[in-house]
């Protein structure tokens, strides 16, 4: 399988070329380019193009245009909607998603991910309660009730492994993705950014540490490194609170070494055996050991900064509502110095969003320093900002935000990082709010909430799907129910890691599998959102 | 809100009796189905979402006892058709009871041999049926290569347009050019919104555009908030700016339109065109802050032309100390504001306010407030040790006002910079102010020479220290 990149195609003595590819009208130029190099002079090879999800009329267009769609004896797609990163996670890697049905009202990935529920639901069962909260919320729940009505073939009799559905639009909760996320797996993130489940990291610290070798040349190429749970350390230390992250680290250190020391301990030749059968695990845990060490000490680095500390008292002021109604300093600083643009935009995105907006002369100094000192050609990412509800002016002169956080308790002074009790240690202090409805979903209900949730925007509701009487769950007592959570617009590693948390409760009630539409962070969200050339 | 469905007696009976399942007659094709693992219907019943007429993994039989759609029951069936044969009509109807549309008889018209070769895989791209059926017709016996059930419907002329929208949506052939009237046209539309689909709607909206006026595809497209917003989001993907722009006029979403037509700049490259075009921005209905900014944009730019022309000139004629001891990294050109700002001060200091590039000028034109350009002339100077530079600018009035208005919040900026650059301590102790030095103290080195300096100055009876 090789990448899709322009010009020319790779050698290799094949009859059919198969393109798998998403439908983004970039690539079918790139396409076209690969078809038109052919070496008209080898022997000539079938072209074949797959589209996941779907067909693209405008992508077929675009081949058509460029003249090579006569050249594709097969157009299919392949219906993948929802791809499992994790025993616990799925997710649609849409990254146009967001800004399509927030800014643009195209709902196309909202029926995308109606259908990733419809097949969900053929194989785990038709899923009896819906409860959602927010404009695309109710589209899809309207979507999947409708197909569900046009498409019974055969009547779904497996058994439901899930009792729940909660459908969550990102516009409910603008505020988390702008916060910096303080999971070890959401600082990897931060930092260097997760893709597809693998990060690139800086090899320095991986070399492996030769003896005797001095002025041997380091590796230049990045290290990659593949994170998922099926590395028990990973699994282990992932979602924890990075600062509760080294203990865990020298507590395996001591197990890890001591194991080794076993070595000395075995006498026979049963026990010898047994000690090499375990090697090849003690290894594995060592390697993963030093990998974990060695991401942890370059995570330090960041954090243990000035700039870290500074940037992170602000985010935390903004949250915990002082000073959000003023310029503030350090954001002055920031774009005086010529931080990331990114960087700037996160902050004052938070400050308004945590202000209910921003009073017009407040926005209008903000906006200006950032045209001035980054370029005017911005105005048009703000302006997608403002559009998004994630900078704009006040209006009504009227901040709910006090009222939303005192409500669901979004601020918690008294947080415990090393043993958490409460979802808020995913950020020191603050409990994600999307995070925290689903708690409050699951316990007491939301009739609890109501007038919170009419200040969040978009319709809350509740719907319910019939299943034959031999069908329906019974509960045991002490038997937790099994709750989908779909974030339609982008999830993070951070919310993710609280659900997990919620999760393994001991009274908790509920286990949660999460969904969505694209897995990100802060950064990516806002670049997807940024004008570029087109 | 919320749909609850009350478990009567009576909700339950009717919920079993409307069951898609029928009582087992002799024309049931469900036999085989039911034979099958759970799992396998389960994935089965995805098919209908993805293509329904992915026949192959299920073998219908018919009462003949041929496989159903094999050539020998297409024969038996065309031939029993061509005759006009009232059972052959009933069986293939029967045949087609999965899914919910009215039936249709088969057509006695026949079609090309090549037309049924066509195969599943080719379905061609979103243009006409007509097309694909060019070759008329003898009768012929040819067989039928399972043909799916939807495509049966291709013949007559009774689509309607959900059935329509439904063939789009599975990527079959389907022609729109007999939705001749307007309200059809519509009817069509509502049918490919109400779907949700990008693709079909996509496919509507550019019929639409081909076989409609302007005026009146966007006055019906006004009152229909889904299709419009598709439509613009499908003419900025396919670059179609002129009807772009035209729909925001006519919409009189006016800063759309202004906006929009500005993000063509991005794609100009050349300098002088760019700025060309940002002058035909500038009047365009945006926000009043925003108008600002354009016009700054375009005055920008037209200044960095003429910069650098000018010092790309002197660069080369190699008689200028500036350039020749810090020669340009880059251009000039496109750089923000400040950026220019921070040029200008560190190439062009000196100069009169009347130049293009002098620093006063960029002031003045571009109202810069004192802080931004105390901050960035210092960066400047510090950065080409003009320490004579950076102690003038301390002493302007306008320096003292402003450090009594914002130290020492501003101030730490003035120290960073300064250490940045490893301004002399002297500039601290000539400000009198101590804290700051104290400030700027630990941040040296321990030890360092600085350090002793500091410490002279600190412990100095001489100096009156402001603070």
């Amino acid at each position: 399988m090789f990448t899709l990149k322009g010009n020319r195609l790779p050698a290799a003595d094949v009859k059919n070329i198969i393109f798998f590819v998403r439908p983004r009208l970039e690539l079918m130029d790139i396409i076209a380019e690969n078809v038109l190099s052919e070496d008209r002079r080898g022997p000539t090879r079938d072209f074949h193009i797959l589209f996941v999800p779907r067909r693209s009329l405008l992508c077929e267009q675009r081949l058509k245009d460029l003249g090579v769609l006569g050249s594709f004896i097969h157009r299919e797609e392949y219906s993948l909607d929802l791809i499992p990163f994790d025993g616990d996670l799925l997710s649609m890697e849409s990254e146009g998603a967001f800004k399509e049905c927030y800014l643009e009202g195209d709902q196309t990935s909202l029926y995308h991910a109606a259908k990733g529920l419809m097949t969900l639901q053929a194989l785990y069962g038709t899923i009896p309660q819906i409860f959602g909260k927010g404009e695309c919320a109710r589209q899809v729940a309207n979507m999947m009730i409708r197909m569900k009505r046009e498409f019974t073939g055969s009547q779904n009799s497996i058994f439901p492994v899930f009792d729940n559905l909660l459908l969550l639009d990102r516009n409910v909760d603008l505020l988390t993705p702008l916060a910096t996320q303080l999971t070890y797996e959401g600082l990897i993130d931060e930092i260097y950014g997760i893709q597809n489940s693998y990060v690139k990291l800086p090899p320095e610290k991986f070399a492996p540490k030769k003896q005797g070798d001095g002025g041997k040349d380091l590796p230049t190429e990045a290290k990659k490194l593949q994170l998922n749970s099926a590395e028990e350390l990973y699994a282990e230390i992932r979602d924890k609170n990075f600062n509760a992250v080294g203990s865990v680290l020298s507590k395996k250190a001591k197990i890890i070494s001591a194991a080794f020391e076993e070595r000395h301990n075995a006498k026979t030749v049963g026990e010898i055996k047994q000690f090499v059968s375990q090697l090849p695990h003690m290894q594995a845990a060592r390697g993963s050991l030093a990998n974990h060490t060695s991401i942890a000490e370059l995570i330090k680095d960041v954090t243990t900064s000035e700039d870290f500390f500074d940037k992170l008292t602000v985010e935390q002021e903004f949250m915990s509502g002082i000073d959000t109604d003023k310029v503030n300093n350090y954001i002055e600083d920031c774009i005086a110095q010529k931080h990331s643009l990114i960087k700037v935009l996160r902050l004052v995105c938070l400050q308004s969003v945590c202000n209910s907006g921003l009073k017009q002369k407040v926005l209008d100094y903000y906006k200006r320093e950032i045209l001035q000192t980054y370029g005017y050609e911005h105005i048009l990412t703000l302006h997608n900002l403002e559009k998004a509800g994630l900078l704009k002016p006040q209006t009504g002169g009227r901040n709910n935000y006090p009222t939303i956080r005192k409500t669901l308790r979004l601020w918690m002074d008294d947080v415990n990082e090393q043993n958490p009790t409460d979802i808020s240690y995913v950020y020191s202090g603050y409990a994600p709010l999307s995070v925290r409805l689903a708690q409050l979903l699951s316990r007491p209900g939301w009739r609890s909430i109501e007038e919170v949730l009419r200040i969040l925007p978009g319709p809350h509701f509740e719907e319910r799907q019939p299943l034959p009487t031999g069908l329906q769950k019974k509960r045991q007592p002490g038997e937790n129910r099994v709750t989908l959570i779909f974030f339609l617009g982008g999830v993070t590693f951070a919310e993710i890691a609280a659900l997990r948390f919620l999760s393994q409760l001991e009274d908790g009630g509920t286990e949660y599998v999460i969904a969505t539409t694209k897995l990100m962070n802060g950064t990516s969200w806002i670049e997807a959102l940024m004008e570029k050339p087109f | 809100m919320g749909l609850r469905m009350n478990r009567t007696k009576g909700d339950e009976e009717e919920y079993w009796n409307s069951s898609k399942f029928k009582a087992f007659t002799f024309d049931d094709e469900d036999d085989e189905l039911s034979q099958l693992k759970e799992s396998k219907r389960a994935v089965n019943s995805l098919r209908d979402f993805v293509d329904d007429d992915d026949d192959d993994d299920l073998e219908r039989v018919s009462w003949s006892g041929e496989p159903v759609g094999s050539i020998s029951w297409s024969i038996k069936e065309t031939a029993g058709n061509s005759g006009s044969s009232h059972e052959g009509r009933e069986q293939l109807k029967s045949r087609n009871s999965f899914s919910s549309y009215a039936q249709l008889p088969k057509p006695t018209s026949t079609y090309s041999l090549s037309s049924f070769f066509r195969g599943r895989t080719r379905p061609g791209s979103f243009q006409s049926l007509s097309d694909a059926l060019s070759d008329t017709p003898a009768k012929s016996y040819a067989p039928e290569l399972g043909r799916p059930k939807g495509e049966y419907r291709d013949y007559s002329n009774d689509w309607s347009p959900s059935d329509t929208v439904r063939r789009l949506r599975k990527g079959k052939v389907c022609s729109l050019e007999r939705f001749r009237s307007l309200q059809d046209k519509l009817q069509l539309l509502e049918e490919a919104v109400s779907m949700h689909d990008g693709n079909v709607i996509t496919a509507v909206l550019i019929f639409l555009k081909r076989t409609l006026s302007k005026e009146i595809l966007f006055r019906e497209l006004e009152v229909r908030q889904v299709a419009l917003r598709h439509l613009i989001h499908f003419l900025k993907e396919i670059g179609d700016q002129k009807l772009l722009l035209d729909l925001f006029r006519f919409l009189d979403r006016t800063e759309e339109l202004a906006l929009s037509h500005y993000r063509e700049h991005l794609n100009i490259q050349d300098p002088d065109k760019r700025k060309e075009f940002l002058k035909t921005c500038i009047g365009l209905p945006f926000s009043a802050e925003d108008s600002a900014h354009i016009q700054d944009h375009y005055t920008l730019l037209e200044r960095q032309i003429i910069i650098e022309a000018n010092d790309r000139h002197l660069e080369s004629a190699g008689q200028t100390e500036i350039f020749r001891k810090h020669p340009r990294k880059a251009s000039i050109l496109n750089m923000p504001l400040v950026t220019t700002l921070f040029y200008s001060c560190f190439y062009h200091y000196t100069e009169a306010e009347g130049t293009f590039s002098s620093p006063v000028n960029l002031k003045k034109t571009f109202k810069i407030p004192d802080k931004q350009y105390v901050l960035t002339a210092l960066a400047a100077r510090a950065k080409l040790r003009a320490w004579n530079d950076v102690d003038a600018l301390f002493t302007t009035k306008n320096w003292l006002g402003y450090t009594k208005k914002r130290a020492p919040i501003g101030f730490h900026r003035v120290v960073e910079i300064l250490h940045k650059n490893n301004a002399p301590v002297q500039t601290c102790r000539d400000l009198k102010d101590r804290q700051q030095l104290l400030a700027y103290r630990s941040k040296v080195d321990k030890g360092s020479a600085e350090e002793e300096k500091i410490d002279a100055l600190l412990s100095s009876s001489q100096i009156r220290w402001k603070n």
